[in-house]
């Protein structure tokens, strides 16, 4: 009750006092304060996670450290807040944060209906099933009858129910405010089926007591293109967080790299220079200077890098890039043209 | 002196008016009530307005859309298809649950540690003093997370399930019990069955009618228990046991039929009884203490043996004292039973302040509701217990 009556008072305090002047001119108070302020799940390998110095590192994290080099031309200058599923939106309504890197799901009620806006998609995920491999299950389509363990309003849990409606199959949900919980209690034998995005499956099997006691069946039920998303209503902030995702992209497909970026300075491409500022001013229309794309590849790379060092084959997660490859190498990474 | 005031109150009207306090008292009691008015009216419209310009979808039209979740435990019908007023009623009816069994089973546990803790056997007034002080000072949130975990971490799987008579099954998916079916005849052994209770009534007063009058009695209870039973299983054999038990079964991983009494339940249920049995223990004990010694002195001095005594004399005085506290109890109890969110056990906040208002974000109108229900839960409560306080325990009967 205490939790309740606190997230309604905040809600209708912040929409009610600071409404008219926190929807606009996101930019302007960005810069006043410094910094940035972006909510994170903070319980996510490889999308938002802190170490034991403290330090943050994560898809999301990175991310968010590339706004603030578009802006401030210093990946520094960005603070993260942990939020709770279930604060996520209230905490981006209310502007107790500027912008969401959440692992969110992009879906059309949150984007219609909520006063939010998706900026695009950071990373193509779907949703799977883990068992334990003791079970002797190789297909989600053997899971009739089985208990489920998931986390509570997310879209996961509705696909679950669609799915097993879909198959004519039944199961007995078993439900959990955070995802931590839920992995717990699958582990303690509660369940026999943990479900989220693939790419969750994969950082949760990670913290299991025995993580090889469990695999990832085949079957991806459906679409979760997840992405950063920002307040509806402020057109420059929104510009702003959408092209700093396009620039990571364009940067990769124009083999721009945190390495070689000082040297491509001197490329004689028309859209390297444009890209880099060295030709035209195009950051003067997010509001932002004219090397602000420079800045984000210098200070944090491009996609491809992000992806390496988060998620992919090396890191802890192991994901290959599938489906989040480049569009040029049948992926479905694809960003519109700087020009 | 005198003579001046008596001035005053012959001046104009207004003066007049001015002067008297209670007229005062009135209008500075209008203005507040009208700041008040007007400041949450201009709140709510703010709200609203703030909520549209942000995008933000409001009303409570939502209600009636499909809510698309499932839920682990309903007591009505309820599939993802039901909408979210469905959700909202399962919610409140799983809270109700919770409720109801921890509230019984705590009036009982504390009933009794109140009694015992003033034992004149040491070794049992200290135990009950030890339980008293070890439960109630370990925060309610750690003894629901312990009793879940404690009953999940021994607990085998579905597969390797306790066998308790071939009926009931116990696993770490919960208690698995037979369901009943009733068959069209049943209707005839419940016919009976109501037939039975009213004799028994009839009984019973008339047993009461006749001691008073004549001095003689018969054991009424007894017998009333024996018809209430006996009369319904004769017609229930002769009608061919028209009951269906369906017995559960394990089927792939899980158990299929029957009833099962979900884990979160169980620890939720156990919690929530323990830790508010201590607190009514004390109010139990604290009204037992406010009973005059004499009282006791003087049953006894009638030949009352202690258990009688007891329940007809020192408990009914003693719930004089206990009742208002008790109430406050029950409330607690009632709200504390939202932090079922942790352990995933689906009560009103888990499935609508929690699932359905992500699902939906309509958060103000999730939340309001909410609170509207606690609210009246507690009042009704509240209500009733007052009630009980003044018709019962006032009179010391």
């Amino acid at each position: 009750m205490k939790d309740l009556t606190k997230l309604l008072f905040i809600t209708v305090l912040a929409v009610t006092l600071f409404a008219g002047s926190a929807f606009a001119g996101t930019l302007d108070t960005v810069k006043k304060r410094g910094y940035v302020k972006t909510g994170v799940s903070g319980k996510v390998v490889g999308f938002s996670t802190t170490d034991a110095k403290g330090h943050w590192n994560g898809l999301d994290v990175d991310f968010a450290r590339a706004v603030a080099a578009a802006i401030f031309g210093d990946s520094d200058k960005v603070r993260f807040t942990p939020v709770a599923f279930k604060e996520a939106f209230t905490a981006l309504q209310s502007g107790e944060i500027d912008m969401l890197t959440r692992n969110t799901t992009w879906t059309f009620q949150r984007d219609t209906k909520l006063g939010l806006e998706f900026v695009g998609v950071l990373f193509y995920d779907g949703q799977g099933f883990m068992v334990k491999k003791d079970l002797g299950v190789n297909s989600a389509l053997e899971l009739d009858g089985a208990s489920v363990c998931t986390q509570s309003g997310t879209t996961t849990e509705l696909n679950l129910s669609d799915y097993f409606t879909a198959h004519g199959m039944k199961y007995k949900p078993v439900v959990y405010e955070s995802s931590d919980e839920a992995t717990v209690i699958y582990d303690s034998g509660r369940c026999d089926v943990y479900t989220t995005d693939a790419s969750g499956l994969a950082s949760r099997r990670t913290t299991l007591k025995d993580p090889k006691a469990h695999i990832i069946l085949p079957e991806v039920i459906s679409k979760e293109p997840l992405g950063p998303a920002v307040r509806q209503g402020d057109q420059q902030w929104s510009d702003i967080v959408r092209w700093t995702l396009f620039a990571l992209i364009n940067a990769e497909e124009l083999g721009i790299d945190s390495h070689n970026v000082d040297q491509m300075l001197k490329s004689k491409n028309p859209a390297v220079q444009r890209f880099l500022g060295v030709s035209g001013n195009f950051g003067q229309y997010l509001g932002l200077s004219k090397d602000w794309a420079y800045q984000i590849v210098k200070k944090v790379g491009n996609y491809g890098e992000l992806y390496d060092r988060n998620v992919g084959p090396n890191s802890a997660l192991g994901l290959e890039r599938g489906v989040n490859a480049l569009w040029t190498k049948g992926g479905l990474i694809y960003a519109p043209p700087i020009r | 002196m005198g003579e001046k005031t008596l001035d005053h109150s012959q001046g104009r009207p207004w003066v007049r008016l001015l002067n008297d306090a209670r007229f005062r008292g009135w209008v500075s009691q209008a203005v507040v009530l009208a700041l008040i008015i007007a400041g949450a009216s201009y709140g709510i419209s703010n709200v609203a307005q703030n909520l549209h310009k942000a995008g933000i979808t409001t009303g409570f039209g939502f209600l009636s859309s499909p809510a698309g979740f499932d839920i682990s435990q309903t007591l009505i019908p309820y599939t993802s298809k039901s909408s979210y007023a469905d959700a909202l009623l399962v919610g409140v009816l799983n809270t109700l649950l919770v409720s109801a069994l921890s509230i019984v089973f705590s009036s009982i546990l504390g009933l009794f540690l109140g009694i015992i803790r003033l034992s004149p056997n040491w070794l049992v007034s200290h135990l009950a003093g030890a339980y008293t002080e070890m439960i109630r000072n370990v925060p309610l949130l750690l003894q629901i997370l312990f009793w879940y975990l404690a009953i999940l971490a021994p607990l085998p799987g579905p597969r390797k399930s306790l066998d308790l008579g071939g009926i009931i099954y116990l696993c770490n998916r919960g208690l698995q019990i037979p369901s009943p079916e009733f068959l069209p005849g049943f209707g005839i052994t419940f016919a009976v069955f109501l037939l039975a209770t009213a004799i028994s009534i009839a009984l019973i007063v008339w047993n009461r009618r006749r001691q008073r009058n004549t001095g003689k009695h018969i054991p009424a209870y007894l017998i009333s228990l024996c018809i209430i039973i006996v009369l319904p299983m004769i017609s229930y054999y002769t009608t061919g046991s028209p009951v269906h038990w369906d017995i559960p079964k394990l089927k792939g991983f899980n158990f299929s039929g029957g009833i099962t009494v979900l884990p979160e339940l169980i620890a939720l249920t156990l919690a929530l009884s323990l830790y508010s049995a201590t607190f009514i223990g004390e109010y139990i004990r604290s009204g037992i203490m406010a009973v005059n010694k004499g009282q006791t002195e003087a049953a006894y001095a009638l030949g009352y043996r202690p258990g009688l005594a007891y329940r007809l004399i020192i408990i009914p005085q003693a719930m004089r004292v206990a009742i208002p506290p008790l109430i406050s109890q029950y409330l607690t109890l009632i709200k504390n039973s939202s932090l079922a969110v942790v352990i995933g056990y689906p009560d009103l906040i888990h499935v609508f302040a929690g699932t359905a208002l992500n699902q939906s974000g309509q958060s103000v109108e999730i939340i309001s509701i909410t609170m509207i229900i606690y609210l009246s839960l507690s009042l009704v409560i509240s209500l009733f217990m007052n009630w009980y306080n003044k018709k019962f325990a006032m009179r010391g009967y």
